[in-house]
């Protein structure tokens, strides 16, 4: 096992040492790879980060793509002195959900508080102040998830940390959820997103938000089972037994299905209720709201015998329990192929090859499910650098914005309203109600309604209409407003959609005229305006008539080379990566 | 006349893009149908916060209510000073902030149904509000929302692609009962369904979608531009309501007006879905007037609005209404009502046997409630959408749009 992964690392410094000097053959028949270098770089751009910003494909080049990717599995030895700078502008991703909660408390329970005090009236605007100011947690929550994925030197990490926090999902808007949320996030994944599985499976079931998102809190022994300790209980837990009627599988069965083995890993209704009595009594000490973390209650565990994936728990144990339950499935053949499967399918393509998961899969059982061997193995196989895979995966809303923001090179927004982009682009963070989160897929994110809010979305930034993104920080802005069209498409061509694109795209945008639409537009590209120049009376006219009073943002005008910007960020080109 | 109109506009669209995509020749083929096998559409609408039943739908022949109610309380219907509740079947009234939804009841058109709800019970909204939209009771692992089951089950005629119009929600994200893999809009208006730029970068991000691929992103773009077109030929900055509908100024009314007019442009729409908020009423919530009362004001005034809008269309259309559960049947100390469990809805459509309040009265005396404190179950929801679906829109697999609902047709209220 260990020698795998160090036979993996050597080959992978030895290919990077020589990786920008021409390949040789042997190089070549070593690892056979369909790309050229640059395209490597540029698909490793887009699949181990949010996408290039302005430099970033002859960076890779010169570093050497095995090297370059190497260096970001290794997030721990890259200094990151601007994201350090950037978490100072929030300081709730540093507070405990007991400080968050004594800062900003919900409304209810200060109501609540008032009411006791005998103070029924509690002010309407004073209330009004309690709920924006507790709500103010998630603009921030949200807001660094976007500016971390924008400006983070670490991006892999930054890669993992989404796809852990979507495969381990939680809703914001359960109950008063929101507090656990940087706790979540720093405490429970962004530590293990490169550790071992079994780790990261533990730190998220002991986690308040997990917890309390799939019910666990509420899960006590059925009345009539033994539980671990009755002798004295507390009066606080009788009037919780009293409160709750007994078993909650919920947790338990999306741990197995949607956690671990798969909804085809081989278990049983019966393996889920067992599941679920193995973690009774792992819940959250009080206060309700806020809460001191996880706490093991005895006296809600269910002590008798379980039996789980024909393993037999045995009678009489607490928490060891849970314990053995987290092992045996972080373990399991099924638990190996699910998550390979499913890192496959981020980072190579929908359908991944039955060989490739299996090569993914045997690295996670022989390594003990360690994560980062598994990344290694599936971006330095041949089928990562395929003809097929490249270009071949849909961005996700999240992936959209934040590679757009990279590729302007955009200060970061510290404000919830890029955040706010995302979700109108429908992709809450921390927003699927659901269990089973956002979709990895391509399909899903291609419909009617998202294509034409991803359109506006390239034209409002292009327009300057996003926080942070200004086309003229756009380091090579002034440089192409002085050039040819033809020049300019170039430059964008290159910026925003890896240099490559289809005949048919890169005519578009030169010329504003496509054979196959006879009414295209006949205006020069050559004029440089500014995003906000005045349209021709006709078009504003067209403009107005075309508007609905009340609907947000009104129409932008662009011409020039911010109207070719607007186009390649709206291009189909720029909805992959 | 509107259809006519769009049907005009909708063969101009195709004349110039020279390309007859599928929906469209759906939707001009809709026009030539006899009126009763035109397209049917379900709107739902959701009171999020849990809406009070009790002072909507108001017991006033049960004596009990007066009891558990002393200061919000809606006063019975007959003379005295105030706002009263209006009477509907000498047992039950309409809050007074309802009346205009009294015409409804009395063409028959309206049918409100009392003490129906989820079977789970949850008091949380979060809970409640999942289980109503994945339509799946105490079932967590249910990953998309009945309403678009109902889409899959329903299925479109096989020479045809669905419309990108067929269903669409009126909300900033995807609600939880629309969530799935049939495709489905969600806008906060109309006016947002629109390429916001002028015309010739529009032209051009088109031509960038019409390049040779037929790839899935292609595709997506292809069909954006033609449903663009296609709601631009309904005109929405120009539609101006039918006489008499007067929409009240608030955005719960805007998203009813859109849909009334999604529906009357035939633009292939069979559901839509909108959400209305602040039922969540702990403190000081009133009685025949006050907080409450300003809520149901509106949600009245608008669905009048629409219901009138819509004229002789609401033969093919169907509302219902919700919200996650009921709130309790006793008063708390604030002047308000804490989480409860059965709730009240509103079917309203001319297929609709309305004029009468359905579902059956469990009766408020102490033995009578849930749990000693809330207005118990007699009617399940699914039991209504079932009904709804199965009724006015056809669909026939109902186990695959309500799994482990045993529910039969024995059982249903009779709605339609």
């Amino acid at each position: 096992m260990r020698m795998q992964v160090l036979r993996t690392t050597l080959l992978a410094m030895m290919l990077s040492a020589c990786a920008s000097a021409p390949r040789t053959s042997a190089e070549a028949r070593a690892n056979p790879r369909e790309l050229s270098s640059r395209e490597q770089a540029l698909h490793v751009l887009n699949r181990l980060s949010f996408g290039p910003r302005p430099g970033d494909v002859d960076r890779v080049l010169a570093t050497g793509v095995d090297r370059w990717i190497d260096r970001q599995l290794q997030p721990e030895r890259i200094p990151d002195p601007a994201l350090d700078a950037l978490l100072k502008a929030y300081p709730v991703l540093r507070m405990s959900a007991n400080e968050l909660a004594e800062e900003f408390p919900p409304p209810g329970a200060a109501l609540r508080q008032a009411r006791q005090r005998g103070d029924t009236a509690l002010a309407k605007g004073k209330r009004v102040e309690l709920a924006r100011a507790s709500r103010s947690i998630v603009g921030e929550i949200t807001s660094a998830r976007v500016a971390r994925a924008s400006v983070s030197e670490r991006q892999l990490q930054e890669v993992m940390t989404d796809f852990w926090l979507n495969h381990f999902t939680v809703f914001v808007g359960k109950g008063q959820l929101r507090y656990t949320l940087p706790d979540y996030e720093r405490e429970s994944i962004r530590p293990f997103v490169f550790g071992r599985f079994r780790d990261l499976l533990g730190a998220v079931a002991r986690s308040p938000a997990m917890l309390q998102y799939l019910d666990n809190v509420q899960s006590v022994a059925d009345s009539g089972r033994r539980v671990s300790e009755s002798r004295r209980v507390a009066r606080r837990d009788r009037q919780a037994r009293s409160r709750q009627r007994g078993l909650n599988e919920n947790y338990a069965r999306e741990l197995l299905e949607l956690h671990t083995l798969g909804v085809d890993g081989g278990y049983t209704q019966q393996d889920v209720i067992d599941v679920a009595r193995a973690l009774t009594g792992w819940t959250v000490g009080p206060p309700r709201i806020g809460t001191q973390g996880f706490v093991f209650n005895p006296a809600a565990h269910d002590a008798e015998e379980k039996l789980v994936l024909g393993h037999r728990l045995p009678a009489g144990r607490g928490i060891e329990d849970g314990e053995e339950v987290l092992d045996i499935l972080a373990r399991h053949p099924s638990t190996a192929r699910f998550i390979s499967r499913k890192l496959a399918i981020r980072f190579v393509s929908d359908a991944p090859s039955d060989e490739l998961v299996d090569l993914a899969a045997d690295v996670f059982r022989r390594s003990d499910g360690d994560i980062r061997e598994v990344v290694r193995a599936i971006v330095t196989s041949s089928e990562f650098f395929s003809r097929a895979a490249y270009r071949a995966k849909v961005k996700s809303p999240f992936e959209v914005v934040v590679s757009a923001l990279r590729a302007v090179d955009a200060r970061p927004d510290t404000t919830p309203r890029t955040a706010a982009v995302v979700a109108q682009l429908g992709q809450p963070i921390y927003g699927h109600q659901a269990p089973n989160g956002w979709p990895e897929t391509s399909e899903p994110w291609m419909n009617t309604g998202a294509i034409l809010s991803r359109i506006n979305f390239g034209l409002a930034l292009a327009a300057g209409r996003v926080p942070g993104a200004s086309l003229r920080q756009w380091p090579a802005f002034d440089t192409l407003s002085r050039r040819s069209a033809k020049e300019q498409v170039a430059g964008v061509v290159e910026a925003f959609l890896g240099g490559v694109v289809s005949a048919e795209t890169r005519d578009v945008l030169e010329s504003g005229v496509n054979p196959l639409l006879a009414r295209a537009g006949t205006d020069s590209t050559f004029a440089i305006m500014e995003p906000d120049s005045v349209a021709s009376a006709s078009s504003a006219a067209r403009e107005r008539r075309r508007r609905v009073a009340g609907t947000a943002g009104a129409p932008v005008r662009l011409s020039g080379l911010s109207q070719t910007v607007g186009l390649a960020l709206g291009s189909p080109e720029f909805q992959r990566r | 006349m509107q259809r006519r109109v769009f049907l005009r506009d909708g063969a101009l669209a195709l004349l110039t893009i020279g390309l007859s995509p599928s929906f469209l020749r759906r939707t001009v083929f809709a026009q030539s149908l006899p009126q009763g096998q035109k397209g049917k559409v379900l709107v739902c609408l959701f009171q999020r916060g849990a809406a009070d039943a009790l002072n909507m739908v108001v017991p006033f022949g049960e004596r009990a209510y007066y009891a558990l109610r002393p200061t919000i309380a809606i006063p019975a219907p007959g003379r005295g000073d105030g706002p009263r509740g209006v009477d509907l079947d000498g047992f039950f009234a309409l809050h007074p902030s309802l009346a205009p939804l009294v015409p409804l009841y009395k063409r028959g058109i309206l049918a409100p149904i009392q003490a129906v709800g989820s079977p789970s019970s949850t008091r949380s909204h979060f809970d409640a509000q999942d289980y109503m939209e994945s339509g799946t009771p105490d079932v967590k692992s249910t990953h998309d929302g009945w309403l678009n089951r109902l889409l899959a089950v329903r299925g479109t005629c096989e020479a045809c692609a669905p419309s990108p119009f067929r269903a669409v929600s009126m909300t900033p994200q995807m609600p939880r009962m629309l969530e799935g893999p049939e495709p489905v809009i969600a806008m906060s208006s109309l006016g947002e369904f629109s390429v916001r730029t002028s015309g010739a970068s529009v032209d051009r991000l088109e031509a960038l979608y019409r390049s040779g691929s037929t790839d899935l992103v292609h595709g997506a773009g292809r069909d954006m531009f033609e449903a663009v077109r296609m709601l631009r030929a309904a005109d929405p900055s120009r539609y101006a309501a039918a006489p008499g509908a007067d929409y009240p100024r608030s955005p719960f009314a805007l998203h009813l007006k859109e849909i009334a007019q999604l529906i009357k442009a035939n633009v292939g729409l069979e559901v839509a879905f909108a959400d209305v908020g602040g039922w969540d009423t702990h403190v000081n919530q009133g009685g025949a007037s006050g907080a409450l009362a300003a809520r149901l004001d509106d949600f009245s005034r608008s669905l009048a609005a629409f219901v009138t809008d819509l004229g002789d269309r609401m033969e093919d259309v169907v509302i219902v209404t919700m919200s996650e559960f009921g709130r309790m049947a006793r008063q708390n100390g604030t002047g308000g009502t804490d989480h409860g469990h059965a709730g009240a809805m509103f079917v309203i459509g001319g297929s609709v046997r309305g004029g009468k309040v359905l579902g059956r009265w469990p009766g408020l005396q102490p033995e009578q409630l849930y749990e000693g404190r809330d207005l118990a179950l007699t009617t399940d929801f699914r039991s209504v959408f079932a009904e709804v679906v199965s009724r006015h829109m056809g669909a026939a697999t109902l186990d695959r749009i309500f799994p482990g609902f045993a529910g039969e047709p024995s059982g249903w209220l009779g709605i339609l």
